[in-house]
């Protein structure tokens, strides 16, 4: 089963021709993702890595019948290719772009609400299921079909949950990357909410951070959903334990401010809502493992 | 990225907000220039620094003659302000401003800032004033009146009557408080901010609003499209490694440990820091290279990491996702042909082109300590660093 995509997903890239656009569909097409075309304006028409390229979204989702598009366009631009994608009702929408201003976010998240379409990100690693597809920067071979769906703030710190999940032998079903910044698409509740919901999927790795309060209330989400019968085993793991307040540690989201955000406050509501969370960025697989034991 | 007040002041003269007449100086004789060209009676002499806690720390004075802003102005100048939010080593003060003095009834708070969990701008209010608003939200949650603002409305009447209301302000002050909501967020949104900070918002003594002190934070992803405040940073409140850092588009932040960590990825770089501490060492730096770095940026990087004196050793920790190995790897590897490598280095690499990084670095006969994964790399440099004691 896994969740948001599985091998009939049939993907479209936005920033196709470009550098990460052609690197990374290269990649997802050696991993055997159902990449069906891309956009590039002004060079609509022409072919590149073997697949079509159109002018704009409406027209490559008319043609290709695409259900998903990962967006790799430059900050400036990224805002106008998400809403290009709502615009043309693509059901999943991928943002990697690094660095988009937030108030167009604020924008974005607007024309959003209402809308046929999810969005996951930006800035962050995409989303992917183990053996079926990859959308997004994920390395593929660390992956490995299991039991574990991830979702994460961070994307390197999702590639180490997945690399201990695989070597712990317990594999994943599907990864998800939300995103590090402050205004983003789907948050941790939605994507717990579809991850409780996967028979598949039989524990649960989440990943925050410092800023904000999604950590909070993720966790808030879980203690109530374990109440009601829906719990799953989950290990939690919060980067930012020794961040200096006031600093924005790389994410535009990763900083404490106003006295909310810290590591403590996150690792301790988690705790209270029955979530085991790891010592250390290294020991989310085995800490899953000796909670799957318990 | 941050301005001064009096820039920040400057920045919301322009939509209208009223402020109240002032002029920076960097000089005790453009001090008091200032003061005789603004009049009297009353002048404020407030020290110019990237820090809030002035007031306490002896940064802000209300004096009644040229002759104080000019003995005011000496004692400020060149000296060390140390507040609650400068950390002990304090800033030094090369800038002030002067300004006009205010007849001052009440003492209000507005600020502006991004609500992340609702996505939308969102202004918070408060009778309690010049206090720090987290400590009222602490004591008098009740104060506090905090609501967003629908992209597609922009600031409406109603908004400005509840922030009236709240602020128990009548007649032209309540009036006025509705206008300078919508200015404040036609200044926010066009100018990129990501937070606004107007404490105190004080009502004078004669029934209007001015903003008495003024905070600008601006949104780091978006200054590619205002020159304008690009060209308001002033590089003397930043750390030189920070400064070096941003010129190459590296997320670098200075800490006080011994060992360098060289990071792609904001989770990981910070996971990085919390493993070393967590294993008894203590971080040099926070250092995201980034997804797309060059060889190029990969090899400043490194070069700004080993030019720390405080730095012991060093720990590159890599996995690959948008970001290559063998980049990594190739970056490295040049800077240290360039600078040499004095301390010890682990390098841990994973994820894409794995192969090929780990070739690259095997070959170069380079004194690496190979690392499996990151609990190794970690133990590895902390055991690497104890060592040198």
């Amino acid at each position: 089963m896994a969740v948001l995509v599985d091998k009939n997903t049939r993907v479209l890239c936005q920033g196709f021709t470009g550098r990460n656009g052609t690197f990374h569909s290269e990649q997802a097409i050696a991993y055997g993702t159902r990449m069906v075309g891309g956009t590039a304006p002004g060079k609509g028409g022409s072919i590149h890595l073997g697949l079509p390229v159109f002018d704009t979204v409406a027209e490559a989702r008319r043609e290709t019948e695409c259900d998903a598009s990962v967006i790799y366009v430059p900050p400036p631009a990224a805002a106008d290719a998400i809403c290009e994608a709502i615009d043309a009702e693509i059901p999943l929408i991928v943002c990697i772009t690094e660095g988009i201003p937030v108030l167009d976010m604020v924008k974005v998240k607007r024309v959003l609400q209402g809308s046929k379409s999810r969005l996951i990100g930006p800035n962050c690693p995409g989303v992917m299921t183990a053996g079926e597809c990859k959308i997004g920067i994920m390395p593929g071979k660390i992956f490995n079909r299991g039991k574990v769906g991830i979702v994460s703030r961070s994307g390197t710190l999702t590639y180490e949950a997945v690399y201990q999940t695989t070597r712990e032998g317990l594999g994943q079903t599907t990864a998800i990357g939300i995103g590090g910044d402050p205004v983003k698409g789907l948050e941790f509740i939605e994507v717990l909410e579809l991850l409780l919901g996967d028979p598949e999927t039989e524990a649960i790795v989440l990943i925050g951070e410092i800023g904000g309060t999604a950590e909070e209330a993720a966790a808030e989400f879980i203690r109530g959903e374990a109440k009601r019968g829906r719990g799953k085993p989950t290990v939690g793991f919060i980067a930012g334990r020794t961040a200096p307040p006031g600093r924005r540690m790389g994410h535009a989201g990763a900083i404490i401010s106003g006295g909310t955000g810290d590591a403590e406050s996150k690792i301790a509501a988690m705790q209270s809502a029955g979530i085991r969370v790891s010592p250390s960025p290294a020991r989310i697989g085995k800490t899953l493992v000796e909670l799957l034991k318990a | 990225m941050n301005i001064h007040e009096y820039q920040a002041k400057a920045v919301l003269r322009e939509f209208g907000v009223p402020v109240p007449r002032g002029i920076p100086a960097f000089t005790v004789d453009e001090a008091v220039r200032a003061a005789e060209a603004l009049g009297g009676p009353v002048w404020v002499v407030k020290a110019q620094i990237h820090a809030g806690g002035r007031g306490k720390a002896g940064g802000v004075k209300v004096v009644k003659s040229p002759d104080a802003v000019r003995s005011e102005a000496q004692r400020l100048l060149g000296s060390t302000l140390v507040t609650e939010q400068t950390g002990p080593e304090g800033k030094i003060v090369s800038r002030l401003y002067v300004e006009e003095g205010s007849a001052i009834d009440r003492e209000l708070y507005l600020s502006a800032l991004v609500d992340r969990a609702r996505g939308r701008v969102a202004f918070v209010v408060s009778t309690e004033g010049g206090m720090e608003i987290e400590e009222v939200a602490h004591t008098h949650p009740d104060k506090i009146l905090s609501f967003a603002v629908d992209p597609v409305t922009g600031v409406l009447p109603h908004h400005g009557r509840r922030v009236a209301q709240a602020l128990g302000l009548s007649n032209e002050a309540a009036v006025q408080a509705g206008r300078i909501l919508a200015q404040l967020y036609a200044a926010f949104l066009a100018k990129d901010m990501s937070l606004l900070e107007i404490n105190p918002l004080v009502l004078t003594k004669a029934g209007t609003l001015i903003c008495l002190d003024a905070k600008i934070a601006f949104d780091d992803s978006a200054l590619y499209r205002h020159p304008d405040i690009v060209a308001l940073r002033d590089l003397s409140e930043e750390d030189a490694k920070e400064i070096a850092a941003s010129r190459h588009e590296l997320n670098y932040i200075a800490l006080d440990g011994s060992i360098g960590c060289m990071v792609n990825g904001a989770g990981l770089a910070m996971a990085t820091m919390d493993i070393i501490k967590l294993y008894g060492g203590a971080p040099a730096n926070f250092l995201d290279v980034g997804g797309g770095a060059s060889k190029e940026r990969v090899s400043a990087a490194f070069k700004i990491i080993t030019a720390d004196p405080k730095v012991k050793g060093i720990l590159v920790n890599i996995f690959g996702g948008i970001m290559r190995c063998d980049i990594i790897a190739e970056g490295v590897i040049a800077a240290v042909k360039e600078v040499g490598l004095k301390a010890p280095l682990v390098v841990r690499l994973e994820g894409t082109n794995v192969e090929i990084g780990k070739n690259i670095i095997a070959e170069s006969g380079l004194n690496v300590i190979a690392a499996d994964d990151l609990d190794d790399a970690a133990q590895k440099i902390v055991a690497a660093v104890k060592e040198l004691g």
